[in-house]
């Protein structure tokens, strides 16, 4: 069986084995149900988990495993030939046996038989059932494919073996140990339980996927590329290494030039989003009439809502043109993707972050305060000037740099705006580069995995989420440490 | 010696005072005036931008729903189409379609068939995607073959802009990509009817394609579909599970510290660093297949799960604690209190940031690029393992297209991503109204 259908079968018995659980206790309180330690239906949770849990537990594990001992196992049967041959060529070898393998159980005897004869025929004859092959398949090839159905079929058919009988031999023990005094309950209630903390370690596994996956992989690179070299190059030329161009492999891998695109066109951003949202905020807390600001709070949360791919399409197609042909009225000279553009567009996509954050951070300022402020004869406007401002300060400087934040790792807007060009320079109206720009320009594309063109993105991701880690952390800590001031 | 104030002088300073007083007065009342009209400026600043914003797209987009086509008499000649009479699938397939709709074309047009320029200028009207749309015809129904039939042909991107205006008649000749020939037979062919805009199913039915006309998002509907039923289905149990946890058993110590610190960070990690997870575990390590939408799915599933936890805890810490002492006042379990009345209390506050979460996850491009979902994909995938797109991520290949075809189109993707979103929050926003309950 497959593993959908085993998943599928193992649920059906998970409800045949409540339903059981359910009548047998049912039975034994003989119209008295207070006469068992639980409710009747904790024992069928109680048959139901022990006949499916332990079933399901090992067939998720089978379901990782079998086909890395699979492969290995067919590997290990590859002529000498094809084994001494690279690491890349081999991975080759497999995925065109694992075609011939899909094709095979397709085919007629005498179609298989004339593949046998002449290999050369493969490829057409695979193709007509629907199976691309990349080249000409060797005959080794087919009795490795073979193999490789045979062992995946057998490993199908020994899981499915062996979670029907640990089905059975959890559901006879659960079965023969229901009785009145069995507290299904607190068994049920623990496994819930267990369920429920499994569930929120996610988060951590998470995160831990996350820093494992990127350092291992930034390692790699660093084994490649000096550290030191990364950090501080200034220059950011990756070399893809096509064939006929001299120069070598090697390129030049400086964060110095995205890092600096990156922070520039989030300060665009931030000199656009933090008078824009500030303002905003001051008003919305502090004059909007109720209704005005029922409807405007939600308006300005729309910019929030909007996909990031759509404000990078507006910058491609309005702002860019647009800054450029002003530009050109003026006599400057601005590019059609420049930090500019990108800078603010992504300044307008950002306004909510600091407007929400700030009405948040200004609406708890105590209420004391600004009456002490009125009572000495000030002004609404100076008293927010001098008094309420300066009380969510630290608030606000928490809530912009969390909307720094979200600028420095915001990938689509600067993807489509702010172009490829690793400049190093600080006019707003050239274009330059990010970090986010070079993680997806060096791992889209048909590349070969393990060079550092590739792995120097996770590289570049790793310095991304210690950045906005770093940021968030701080943002968060003066935000909370501000919360608990005034409350 | 000595000044004495005579009363005439503390009058005149009475008033000075009195004046200079009103004079600051109005002068602290303009700046208040001012002060307050900076917020206004900024709020009617940032509801602009979000007005241009949607103008744009749609001034641009609005015309992708309507696409030219051709009414033209096809003959589905069988000595064409085929010749051997056998109906084999293989002949049915290969048959040259396009010059059945060349042929029909001509006759209209009165093109001689001998004229070689003016026959490929007159096919230049059609499009190539002629052969895809004829081919299913037949193949839907062998029968017609032999048959005259009238079908609506697309006609070529070119047309279709001139139709829409973004060819101008004005252009010099030799810069447009329309010569004058082919602008009147477009002329002729409107004027009797036979050259109109109809509305463009193709658009959501079509996958990829390298031509405007027959490109279209079904490939990324499809995918997008197969991505947020995949979040759905982990995200929601996982999220809800991991908020009871915290919100009602977990004790405070160091270990559910960590998660909470854990989930408010996850919830401001870059998306793009979420792909490179996926790229490095699930595609590299698991050994799942790139392009998939099931990974896609996995991706986006770890990106909601933080925001459907956090708005899960709120609507748990919503429920008040009344409720939980009368359950346990009659001999409820705490895990009977929280799964028989808690829980249900909180669900439509749950169901609200769920959908809030998944339209987030459906307009998310950046780490779907990451695990090599910009593939050009023709074929529906059927499984979530196949090979998809996303309709974020169809915007974003359209974009990057020269063709200008291809703007008119990624404008009217956008609507329709922009539709979906539209969508899936007013169903929040009237599901927290219809439920939401005053305690």
């Amino acid at each position: 069986m497959t593993l959908s259908t085993l998943l599928l079968a193992l649920a059906v018995i998970f409800i045949v084995a409540f339903v059981v659980g359910l009548s047998k206790a049912r039975g034994l309180a003989r119209g008295a149900p207070r006469s068992l330690h639980s409710r009747p239906g904790f024992y069928g949770g109680y048959l139901a988990l022990w006949t499916v849990l332990p079933a399901l537990f090992v067939v998720l594990i089978w379901a990782s495993a079998s086909p890395l001992v699979i492969d290995r196992l067919v590997r290990a049967e590859l002529p000498p030939e094809a084994q001494a041959q690279s690491e890349g060529q081999i991975a080759l070898i497999m995925g065109t046996i694992r075609s011939i393998a899909q094709g095979l159980p397709v085919m007629t005897a005498a179609e298989t038989d004339e593949i046998r004869a002449n290999p050369q025929k493969a490829r057409e004859i695979l193709g007509k059932s629907g199976v691309v092959l990349a080249a000409d398949p060797q005959p080794f090839m087919l009795d490795r494919a073979q193999q490789l159905i045979d062992l995946t079929s057998f490993s199908r058919l020994a899981i499915t073996g062996i979670a029907t009988l640990l089905a059975v031999l959890g559901f006879s023990y659960a079965f023969t140990r229901i009785a009145r005094t069995l507290r299904a309950r607190n068994i049920v209630e623990s496994i819930t339980l267990a369920g429920l903390i499994a569930a929120s370690t996610v988060a951590i596994l998470t995160t831990a996927g996350i820093v494992l996956s990127v350092l291992f992989e930034s390692l790699q690179f660093f084994h490649s590329v000096n550290l030191w070299e990364f950090l501080f190059g200034t220059v950011w030329d990756p070399r893809f290494s096509a064939p006929g161009r001299s120069g070598g492999a090697e390129g030049q891998f400086g964060l110095v030039p995205l890092l600096w695109g990156t922070l520039f066109i989030s300060a665009i951003a931030l000199l656009v989003a933090v008078p824009l949202g500030l303002y905003s905020a001051i008003y919305m807390s502090e004059y909007a009439a109720p209704r005005v600001r029922a409807v405007a709070k939600p308006l300005l949360e729309v910019l929030a809502g909007i996909p990031t791919i759509v404000y990078g399409f507006f910058a491609l197609i309005t702002v860019g043109p647009f800054l450029r042909d002003t530009g050109a009225h003026l006599g400057l000279d601005i590019a059609a993707t420049s930090a500019l553009s990108a800078g603010l567009v992504m300044g307008i996509m950002i306004i909510p972050f600091v407007s929400s954050l700030s009405d948040d951070i200004i609406s708890a300022v105590p209420q004391a305060l600004r009456e002490g402020s009125y009572g000495l004869g000030a002004t609404k406007s100076e008293t927010i000037r001098r008094v309420v401002l300066p009380a969510a300060l630290p608030g606000i400087v928490g809530a912009v740099l969390l909307a720094g934040s979200r600028a420095v790792g915001e990938t689509m807007i600067v993807v489509l705006a702010a172009g490829i060009a690793a400049n190093l320079t600080f006019n707003p109206f050239e274009s330059v580069t990010t970090i986010t720009v070079k993680i997806v320009s060096q791992l889209t594309g048909d590349l070969q995995f393990n060079t550092p063109q590739t792995l120097v993105a996770f590289a570049l991701g790793l310095t991304l989420f210690l950045v906005t880690l770093a940021l968030n952390v701080y943002a968060l800590h003066i935000v909370r440490k501000y919360r608990e001031l005034y409350e | 010696m000595t000044i004495a104030a005579t009363p005439s002088d503390i009058q005149e300073a009475r008033i000075r005072r009195a004046d200079h007083a009103a004079a600051l007065a109005k002068k602290r009342h303009a700046a208040e005036w001012r002060f307050k009209m900076y917020g206004v400026i900024a709020i009617a600043i940032s509801l602009a931008f979000l007005v241009i914003l949607f103008t744009t797209i749609v001034r641009n987009g609005y015309s992708a729903f309507m696409q030219s086509a051709i009414r033209l008499d096809v003959n589905f000649d069988a000595s064409e189409i085929d010749p051997s009479g056998q109906r084999n699938s293989q002949d049915l397939w290969n048959a040259n379609y396009p010059k059945l709709a060349s042929n029909a074309l001509y006759s209209v047009l009165g093109v001689n068939p001998d004229d070689r320029l003016a026959r490929r200028k007159a096919n230049e009207l059609l499009s190539r995607g002629i052969d895809t749309q004829l081919r299913k015809i037949v193949l839907a129904d062998p029968s017609i073959i032999g048959q005259t039939r009238q079908v609506w042909v697309l006609a070529h991107g070119n047309v279709d802009a001139f139709l829409k205006g973004a060819i101008s008649r004005d252009t010099p000749e030799e810069n447009r990509q329309l010569n004058n020939q082919q602008v009147a037979w477009i002329d002729k062919l409107t004027a009797d009817g036979l050259l109109a805009k109809t509305f463009n199913s193709g658009l959501f039915t079509f996958g990829a394609s390298s031509q405007p006309e027959t490109a279209g998002l079904g490939v990324a509907i499809i995918g997008s579909f197969f991505m947020m039923f995949t979040v759905l289905a982990l995200a929601v149990p996982l999220g809800v599970a991991a908020a009871l946890y915290l919100q009602e058993f977990a004790p405070k110590n160091r270990f559910t510290d960590l998660i909470e610190v854990n989930i408010n960070n996850l919830a401001a990690v870059p998306s793009i660093v979420f792909g490179l997870l996926g790229l490095a575990v699930f595609i590299n390590f698991l050994g799942l297949p790139r392009s998939a939408s099931l990974v896609g799915g996995l991706v986006l599933t770890l990106m909601t799960l933080p925001t459907i936890i956090i708005a899960t805890r709120a609507a748990i810490n919503a429920v008040p604690p009344s409720i939980r002492e009368a359950a346990l006042g009659v001999g409820a379990s705490k895990m009977q209190t929280v799964f028989h009345h808690v829980l249900p209390l909180a669900m439509p506050g749950i169901l609200t940031g769920t959908i809030i979460g998944l339209a987030k996850a459906l307009g998310e491009t950046a780490p779907l690029l990451m695990i090599g979902m910009v593939a050009f994909v023709v074929d529906y995938p059927r499984t979530p393992l196949e090979s998809a797109t996303a309709l974020p991520v169809q915007i974003y290949m359209w974009a990057t297209e020269a063709e200008r075809g291809f703007v008119e189109r990624t404008a009217g993707a956008t609507i329709v991503l922009l539709a979906f979103m539209l969508i899936m929050n007013a169903v929040a926003i009237v599901l927290r109204q219809r439920f939401a309950r005053k305690w």
